[in-house]
């Protein structure tokens, strides 16, 4: 190994270009490692000190700027976006991928609909969501006009993993089931979606991170209210709303920081258990 | 009666599937409804290439706010894309095993950490670092351009990686067996090779950094002036709808509206010419 390694670095000096090249490419490796680290230790260092109990009072007060309501509000509007962006999502992809014929033309159409879905930014979902379910649909600032926007913001997402997970299901599968006698719809739901799963929770992590990542789109469809919301139409902020309403009246900072430390830590898990799945769908591979 | 629940599934199915059409045809009708008709009044030239912005004045040109997207997002493809590049090399070919899960779980932590998050950092401390170094006040083009180039590190890393893994093992080993180290022939024969794949992810990248709001808005100052060097103050497109939405009524609230549209118009052309793009390579 060192013999190796002396050769190459024999080597580098009688081809500097090809050092520099490999100098670069480490450097580059180096500062998106450095800028990562950077964040997550700066937030961590300054917030977790501050992270005190009265940070998880039930009740928000401008004293105590308590974060629990926004978190029970960000779980309660990730589970309402899923309610509708999940079953939509994984409909569709089955159409796709079970239904539609090879030379569909709606499939190509649905094709681009959803590339143009995901590549809309955030503020854009949010004043459509406040034109059409705040104003229009009569909604109001609620939890339930948030939940339609961030559903329909994610469902490109949920889409387009359950219709990889579908792919991959082989084909000899569903031809086995169908020779048992089954008809499409059993086929679909007792043989397909179930070896597909692993692959349709990995895309709903994906998109619950993206939920809770979410403000620009909440401020003008879910409101500001910093209490927990009663129901499906009252204003509620999410975690990551009330960390940025609290980091703009500047006497908060430490509070703030605390808050990132929370969302910084949902977000790393949600990471991880998005990692595990990976993880779990490789190996069923490797041993199909 | 087993014939009919299939059809009625199938029906429901094909239905769930047009809801991404739907929505399309939505966010269309109503930002175009909504926002046209503003920018009719206000008259096209004026709005798109006046220079002054100023509601209480009835003063609508989003020219500024144009230029202002177009400088960051510029900046961020200048920082971004060549250390995204460069990183996206260094995972496929020159790291080790064990680095290489740790790498590959930071850009995904990456991708995933909210936009307040980014734009909280940026306020303590890119914002200060900017001032003390090079002066000013600290949030500037300079600063978004930055932050953001940081952002859209994620979206470009993975995506050239995956096209610099699918390029055909074989054209790395001519380069070998012609005599190149393996820095050169991974830079002359793989790199080149990967070029379509790595281009879409820097469109994609683009894309993101056209559409960011928040972190933009806590970093960039949001004066409605064109910038006159990258240590002034910026406003973006994005920012522009954020931070009057709240308060603004009547034509200026459609002004707002009429500035979504450009954006949309914007992400539009982006995503249409990516698609064509692949559609071609395919």
């Amino acid at each position: 190994m060192s013999n190796n390694q002396k050769y190459k670095w024999c080597t580098y000096k009688r081809d500097p270009k090809s050092f520099l090249l490999f100098l670069s490419v480490c450097l580059a490796a180096f500062f998106t490692m450095l800028g990562l680290f950077l964040i997550i230790g700066y937030i961590l260092i300054k917030g977790i000190p501050n992270l005190t109990p009265e940070l998880f009072a039930a009740k928000y007060t401008s004293e105590n700027v308590s974060l629990l309501p926004a978190l029970i509000n960000t779980l309660l509007i990730t589970l309402l976006s899923l309610l509708f962006a999940v079953p939509v999502g994984i409909g569709a992809a089955v159409y796709l991928t079970e239904y539609a014929g090879k030379g569909n033309k709606l499939v190509s159409i649905i094709g681009i609909t959803t590339e143009t879905l995901s590549g809309i930014p955030s503020i854009v979902y949010g004043l459509f969501g406040s034109l059409f379910f705040v104003k229009y649909l009569h909604l109001g600032l609620s939890l339930l006009s948030g939940a339609l926007t961030l559903s329909i913001m994610i469902l490109p997402l949920i889409m387009r993993t359950t219709e990889e997970a579908l792919r991959s299901v082989p084909e000899s599968y569903r031809e086995g089931s169908f020779g048992l006698g089954s008809g499409k719809l059993r086929t679909v739901f007792s043989i397909v979606l179930p070896c597909a799963v692993p692959g349709i929770l990995s895309g709903v992590i994906l998109g619950v991170g993206r939920i809770i990542g979410e403000s620009a789109a909440l401020i003008f469809t879910a409101g500001t209210v910093a209490e927990i919301a009663d129901n499906l139409f009252s204003s509620a902020r999410t975690l990551s709303v009330h960390m940025y309403a609290i980091s703009g009246e500047g006497i908060y900072m430490n509070q703030t920081y605390a808050t990132a430390v929370v969302l910084l830590l949902v977000v790393i898990l949600i990471n991880g258990l998005s990692g595990f799945m990976a993880k779990r769908i490789g190996g069923k591979h490797a041993n199909g | 009666m087993n014939h009919i629940k299939e059809k009625t599934m199938q029906s429901l199915f094909f239905l769930t599937a047009c809801i991404s059409i739907a929505a399309v045809i939505l966010i269309c009708i109503f930002l175009f409804v909504n926002g046209i008709p503003a920018i009719r009044e206000i008259g096209i030239f004026n709005f798109l290439f006046g220079t002054k912005w100023k509601p209480a004045n009835h003063l609508y040109g989003i020219f500024p706010m144009i230029v202002g997207s177009l400088y960051v997002t510029a900046g961020a493809l200048i920082f971004g894309v060549p250390i995204g590049i460069l990183t996206a090399v260094f995972m496929a070919r020159f790291c080790p095993k064990r680095l290489y899960n740790i790498l590959k779980f930071s850009i995904h932590l990456m991708a995933g950490i909210p936009s307040v998050v980014y734009g909280f950092f940026g306020l303590v401390v890119l914002v200060p670092f900017v001032r003390e170094i090079f002066g000013g006040r600290g949030m500037s083009v300079l600063t978004a351009s930055i932050l953001l180039g940081l952002m859209i590190l994620p979206t470009i890393i993975s995506i050239s990686e995956a096209s610099i893994r699918a390029v055909p093992e074989s054209y790395y080993e001519g380069g070998l067996a012609l005599g190149a180290s393996h820095e050169k022939s991974v830079f002359y024969t793989v790199l080149p090779a990967a070029k379509r794949g790595i281009f879409a992810g820097v469109v994609l990248g683009l894309g993101r950094a056209i559409g960011e709001t928040m972190a933009v808005m806590m970093v960039a100052g949001n004066q409605a002036v064109i910038p006159g060097n990258i240590l002034s103050g910026v406003r973006t497109l994005t920012t522009n709808i954020v931070l009057e939405m709240g308060y603004s009524t009547d034509l200026h609230r459609e002004a707002l509206i009429g500035t979504a549209v450009v954006l949309f118009v914007f992400i539009l052309i982006i995503n249409l010419s990516l698609s064509l793009f692949r559609r071609k390579v395919n």
